[in-house]
């Protein structure tokens, strides 16, 4: 279905391209709201995001829309906004003081601005969840770490173990925790850790999961792990994942968002942008000319 | 190549010089604390029996006992507790995870270090004026015991402060991102990983409170009570009471002080046992208090 789509159609011709400023974004197909492209249901839009530290504006009349059961990819060099676009969705900057957002990120179907003043931050994190940089389990038991979002949700008794055993499972660490739930999660290696933690966010059928850089703690085969279970994830939930690994985001990805100092540079199928990106910049990054 | 060397044996022997000068300071420390402490005990031991423990004060040096001394330590110190453990969390907890950073904050956080190193006596003259004059609570339990609490009460906020700040921000994270409210976040989490914290903060508190004198003096606590406090429980309806909180009292160092002021040598013994059991109450609760700590830094590494 989403083959059907000919590059032609998305992607201006660069002839255009080339002629454009510097810095500006690239239009393209994907980047208009109107319309979602065949076969793709919008789950969140982002509509002209300012988001400011204290005075400090960190992410530029940012649009892109992310697509259900879908891995979008959020690249770009150090500093350029990835982690920060990625917190606005759960409103976790809303912890923090001398934070301020603009503009709109709507959450489909339900059509609600997730970063209204007036939308209940708790709502969006109980619909949204979010794996960290670095494995955080909580320093209680393996299943304790699970239950915590569904007893939140006021799940209880054998519902809970069930969905327990569920989330456990889908986060492809059953096998290796089911003798010893009971066990604390700091005995569990690194990428268990952090399988773990995909569990918990799991655990509670979030609409949307967000990554930031899952595996940059991590060795190369925990990663491996993760990134399998990333893609068998897609069928049950929209993935959105900051990385600054490109052949990690080219492994995963349907489409990528390209973030430069705050701005989206680019946003295409991740095939497209990997083979021919529209923009210099794009280009310059992903050969690795900078970052 | 000489200067070299002679530069080099110059640093060795000031790395030595040191070296020997910090062990016999150290050893100068322990050695004075030693001294005092087998005194007291070469002292005190002979008087402690159970005759000791359990009789009232008295006239004659060789039958005097702590028994009102110890049970008023007892009940004042849990008025202590019951006051400043839960003033002082929440206040922690209020102004470690709850306040606005802003200035009226950080004065009060400032003034509160300040407030930890206020000399107790000044805490006894707040107390005389506020809860004997103004509360009319008289020379009672129930005043001394909320005067230790204030007193102790820094010591616990700052414990619960730092307890609370040793926990990352990812873990705080973590709950929030799952929907969890600041209030159950605080609760499941937050308070569970700061108590080995908390709990050594408290002890810490108590067997500070333990050997004040001064603010309990100012208050107007008795140096002689030959009678204990009424029982919290009775056999017959209510069966609950409260009269305990209003009685005269004395504590161990009270008692201890009334001894050595007085001119005979047999009541300078009980005194040194007194001492004795004093010095052995607060450093158990220190060794708990290591243990605690011990216990929870092998269980949480952050
Ligand atoms: N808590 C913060 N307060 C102030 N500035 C911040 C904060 N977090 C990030 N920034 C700034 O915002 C910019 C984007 O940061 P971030 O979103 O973390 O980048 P990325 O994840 O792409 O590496 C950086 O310039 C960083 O210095
Ligand atoms: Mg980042």
């Amino acid at each position: 279905m989403a083959d059907k789509l000919s590059r032609a159609t998305l992607v201006k011709p660069s002839s255009r391209m080339a002629a454009k400023a510097h810095l500006e974004p690239v239009e393209n197909l994907f980047m208009n709201p109107e319309a979602a492209p065949a076969g793709h249901v919008c789950k969140a839009s982002v509509r002209n995001l300012n988001f400011f530290y204290g005075n400090n504006q960190v992410l530029k009349s940012v649009s892109l829309d992310f697509y259900q059961n879908r891995v979008t990819a959020l690249i770009g060099p150090s500093g350029c906004g990835k982690t920060t676009l990625l917190r606005c969705f759960n409103r976790m900057h809303d912890l923090y003081p001398h934070t301020r957002y603009e503009g709109e990120i709507i959450l489909y179907p339900d059509g609600i601005n997730i970063i209204h003043p007036d939308t209940n931050p708790l709502e969006m994190r109980l619909r949204i969840g979010m794996v960290f940089q670095k494995p955080n389990p909580f320093p209680k038991s393996i299943f304790e770490n699970v239950a915590f979002g569904l007893r939140l949700r006021g799940v209880r008794g054998s519902l809970l173990q069930d969905k327990v055993e569920a989330a456990l499972n889908a986060a492809a660490l059953w096998e290796e925790t089911k003798d010893r739930l009971r066990e604390s999660a700091y005995k569990l290696s690194g990428g268990q850790q952090q399988r773990l933690c995909i569990a918990r966010a799991l655990a509670a059928d979030p609409e949307i999961l967000l990554f930031d850089e899952p595996t940059s703690a991590l060795d190369p085969v925990a990663t491996a792990r993760i990134e399998e279970l990333i893609i068998s994830l897609k069928s049950r939930v929209t993935i959105i994942i900051v990385t600054h690994n490109m052949q990690q985001a080219g492994r995963l990805s349907d489409f990528t968002g390209f973030l430069y100092l705050g701005e989206l540079i680019e946003f295409d199928r991740t095939a497209t942008m990997f083979t021919t990106p529209a923009h210099p910049m794009t280009q310059d990054y992903l050969t690795g000319r900078f970052g | 190549m000489r200067e070299m060397d002679s530069y080099i044996a110059r640093s060795l022997w000031q790395d030595r010089m040191f070296a020997c000068l910090g062990v016999l300071c150290t050893v100068f420390g322990l050695a004075a604390l030693c001294a005092l402490l087998v005194k007291l005990a070469l002292d005190g031991a002979s008087r402690i029996d159970w005759q000791f423990f359990f009789s009232y004060p008295s006239r004659h040096a060789s039958r005097a006992g702590i028994l009102s001394a110890w049970v008023g330590t007892l009940v004042v110190m849990s008025v202590t507790f019951c006051t400043a453990i839960p003033l002082g969390i929440a206040a922690g907890i209020y102004l470690e995870e709850y306040a606005r950073k802003n200035w009226l904050t950080h004065i009060i956080e400032v003034n509160i270090a300040n407030l930890a190193g206020v000399p107790s006596i000044i805490f006894g003259l707040m107390a005389l004026g506020l809860l004997v004059y103004l509360l009319h609570l008289g020379q009672s339990v129930l005043a001394a015991g909320l005067t230790l609490g204030f007193l102790v009460l820094p010591i616990v906020i700052v414990a619960t402060r730092e307890a609370l700040r040793a926990i990352p921000t990812e873990i705080r994270e973590a709950s929030y991102a799952l929907g969890a409210s600041k209030w159950q976040t605080v609760w499941h989490h937050l308070l569970p990983y700061a108590s080995g914290g908390i709990a050594t903060g408290v002890i810490i508190a108590m067997s500070r409170a333990i050997g004040e004198t001064a603010p309990l003096i100012t208050i107007g606590a008795l140096t002689f009570i030959a009678f204990l406090p009424p029982s919290p429980v009775s056999p017959s309806p209510p069966f609950l009471s409260l009269d305990w909180l209003h009685s005269a009292f004395t504590v161990l160092p009270i008692q201890m002080f009334n001894w050595v002021s007085r001119p005979q040598q047999e009541f300078h013994l009980n005194a040194a046992a007194t001492g004795l059991v004093l010095i052995v109450f607060t450093l158990s609760l220190n060794a708990l208090a290591i243990i605690i700590r011990y216990r929870m830094r092998r269980r949480i590494k952050w």
